[in-house]
């Protein structure tokens, strides 16, 4: 089976791709179909809490507090893991935690891993690391089983092939499970899925799953899903790895009050996912006999100490922002370059890259707000965008950077807004220079150089012929 | 096995290089107990409508629902078993023996065997708690409910809930929880399901496809 991942040395800008993207029809319909139909149905099981305001203010202060003690949290954690039989592994970036990952599945004595859907594991590539070394790895949520099969890059976080249809995944599986006679409807297509891996359920002996959340106080891990694939690989196999990023941590059981309120309700639109599984360390005849949880930094830390980014680290991954945001809908979640897409990939793909790459993302964003207010942590991702565009900005104005054409420009226009004199000289130049381009109806529908991103795709109006100061002074005068 | 000490130290480092000066287990307890929580956390209907609550949102995701005393769980548990043609039912052990009826194959866990509860053709269980709003019913590993497996494999899970077992809103269920919070407890609501085609919501891939719920009052 071949995979493939994103590489953000290779991936071309958010501007680029969106462009290309921009042109795919059907893609643009199954998104905008797909993240419709879950805004309506999130707004339905939201708008019947009457204190959902208050439980996202004490989600966004539970994560709040749990990254100014983070320390405190994750040293709880393993030690409570431990006691309960686990093994608590650390790894600084994506290749230890491939490293260990690699290590700990030759160790179970098995050269294949059933998965659950992870993020954290598509965000370090695990699959093509693992293949790299003859190890089989199976996807077994149905979306990812899609990417899978379909040799394809997830674009979305809770419903990672949202991008194809059903007719779409009908082919995918009819050629990769050579099911000659499969129907097209979504039962039929959900059928082949569990034939496909019931066998692989019960025969595989290592799982690799992701967390939802990690009790610092029980050393307890959960993970919520739907079709109970999750419950599969948590429990059927001998051995089970678990691999989270470090800000999944949370204080106290207690704390999943709030959690599993926001979340399932603000990912599915549903009051509650099928299935939430909660276990902590190995337990007695239930379940796998070894218990291994991988944590992850990752970059992590350079966004903890970014403290006006810190909040990106809230994220719960409920996908909210990319169901609400007017880009994402319209160019789907592959125009990003990531595995984390919309609002929330654009705010924290960047930060995981150190701004090495992805520097166009914080700028694929009209800054509507939208994602801010459906966040169940109110992430103020707007914040966070302008802060990461002044990052950019600073980064591309060093050195020989100060001659680049915008930045000239920009300098030139503050120079130009600070004496009213030159803002009046300004806007009596602009009418006599804009004149040749403005059409019978007043319109500019075209500019030269740098200026023609705006004319690209919508027009300018024409400046009027007298400005308001002007207006003012003259019936001063009469 | 990898050692990952020299990770452990360094990932901790920039935890504590990023953040403010660590505090004292006592402050950060505090801290905590600042937390706001304006949230509902305690029921606001009376019994009945908590019963009702919980009956209509099992109904919205598909479930059966059936209500009735004690002294009539057999009889209620014959008869849906009859209307769906289940005849072969995996129970765990400590499962109270005057709720089962006569003439089924009761297949008892081991909690070894996993290919003996795939072959059955239903799973009987009681529970732990279940919360109304949500239509959610708690298992753990307690007498009566089991590991984890055998309520996952089977096609079929008939559970019993005691009323009293019932609250009304998610945090009442967690605090009643904390005092067997290490248990391997599952969490389920309705058949399983995914919507990963289209959105459409199809009932069942991998855990049971029907589920049926019998409320003792």
């Amino acid at each position: 089976m071949s995979v493939i991942t994103f590489d953000p040395t290779r991936v071309p800008t958010f501007q680029v791709a969106a462009k290309d993207l921009l042109g795919d029809s059907q893609l643009r319909k199954n998104v905008r179909h797909a993240t419709g139909v879950i805004q309506n149905k999130r707004a339905i099981v939201v708008g019947e809490m009457p204190d959902w305001q208050e439980l996202r203010e004490s989600g966004r202060q539970i994560k709040k507090h749990t990254l100014e003690h983070l320390d405190y949290y994750l040293e709880q954690f393993e030690r409570n893991c431990t006691a309960a039989g686990g093994h608590v592994h650390w790894a600084r970036d994506a290749a230890d935690a491939r490293a260990i990952a690699i290590d700990l599945v030759r160790q179970s004595g098995s050269d294949e891993v059933i998965k659950i859907k992870s993020m954290t594991t598509e965000e370090i590539g695990l699959n093509t690391a693992l293949e790299a070394v003859g190890l089989n790895a199976y996807e077994t949520d149905l979306a990812e089983l899609i990417i899978q099969l379909g040799h394809d890059l997830p674009s979305h976080i809770v419903v990672p092939a949202l991008h194809k249809n059903r007719q779409q995944i009908r082919e995918i599986f009819m050629r990769e499970m050579n099911l000659p006679n499969l129907g097209e409807a979504p039962q039929d297509l959900a059928e082949a899925a569990r034939t496909f891996l019931r066998e692989k359920f019960l025969r595989v002996k290592t799982g690799v799953s992701g967390a939802n959340f990690l009790i610092a106080e029980t050393g307890g891990v959960v993970v919520t899903e739907s079709e109970g694939n999750g419950r599969m690989c948590l429990t059927l196999p001998e051995t089970l790895i678990t691999i989270a990023g470090i800000e999944k941590v949370i204080p106290r059981f207690q704390d999943l009050e709030v959690f599993l309120q926001l979340l399932p309700r603000s990912a599915t639109g549903e009051r509650m996912n099928p299935y939430n599984s909660i276990w902590t360390g190995v337990h007695e005849s239930d379940g796998p006999r070894a218990f291994h949880v991988i944590l992850m930094d990752n970059s992590r830390t350079n966004v903890l100490a970014d403290e006006e980014a810190r909040q990106t680290l809230y994220c719960i991954r409920c996908a909210a922002c990319q169901n609400v945001c007017p880009v994402y809908r319209q160019t789907g979640g592959h125009a990003y370059g990531s595995v984390y897409a919309g609002p929330i990939g654009a705010i924290l793909t960047p930060q995981l890259l150190q701004l090495e790459h992805g520097q166009s993302l914080p700028y694929a964003s009209s800054l509507c707000g939208a994602c801010y207010e459906v966040c169940p942590v109110k992430i103020n991702i707007p914040e966070v965008l302008i802060h990461l565009r002044h990052k950019v900005v600073e980064q591309d104005t060093k050195g020989i950077g100060v001659l680049n054409p915008e930045n000239l420009a920009m300098k030139t226009m503050a120079m130009i807004f600070r004496s009213e004199t030159r803002f009046r000289a300004a806007q009596r130049l602009g009418r006599m220079g804009e004149a040749p381009l403005v059409n019978k109806e007043g319109w500019v529908t075209w500019l030269p150089g740098l200026l023609g991103g705006w004319t690209q795709v919508r027009d300018l109006h024409s400046m009027p012929k007298q400005t308001f100061r002007e207006w003012f002074e003259e019936r001063g005068k009469a | 096995m990898i050692d990952t000490s020299a990770a452990r130290a360094e990932v901790l480092r920039r935890i504590r290089a990023a953040i403010a000066p660590a505090a004292s287990p006592e402050a950060i307890d505090i801290s905590w107990q600042a937390i706001e929580r304006s949230y509902r956390h305690a029921a606001s209907h009376d019994r009945e409508a908590i019963l009702e609550l919980f009956e209509d949102r099992l109904r919205d995701y598909d479930a059966g629902v059936y209500r009735c005393a004690e002294s009539e769980v057999p009889a209620v548990i014959a008869r849906i078993l009859t209307e769906r043609g289940r005849h072969t039912l995996a129970i765990p052990e400590g499962l109270p023996v005057e709720w089962l009826p006569q003439g089924i194959n009761l297949v008892l866990d081991d909690r070894t065997d996993i290919a003996a509860i795939d072959a059955c053709d239903g799973v009987l269980t009681s529970a732990t708690l279940a919360i109304a709003e949500t239509g959610t019913i708690i298992l753990q590993d307690a007498p009566g409910q089991g590991r984890r497996a055998i309520t996952l494999l089977p096609d079929y899970h008939l559970c019993v809930v005691h009323a009293d077992a019932l609250v009304q809103t998610v945090p009442e269920a967690m605090r009643a929880l904390q005092t067997t919070a290490s248990l391997a407890t599952t969490f389920f609501s309705g058949p399983s399901a995914t919507a990963d085609i289209e959105m459409t919501r199809i009932k069942g891939v991998h855990g049971p496809r029907f589920v049926d719920v019998i409320l003792i009052v």
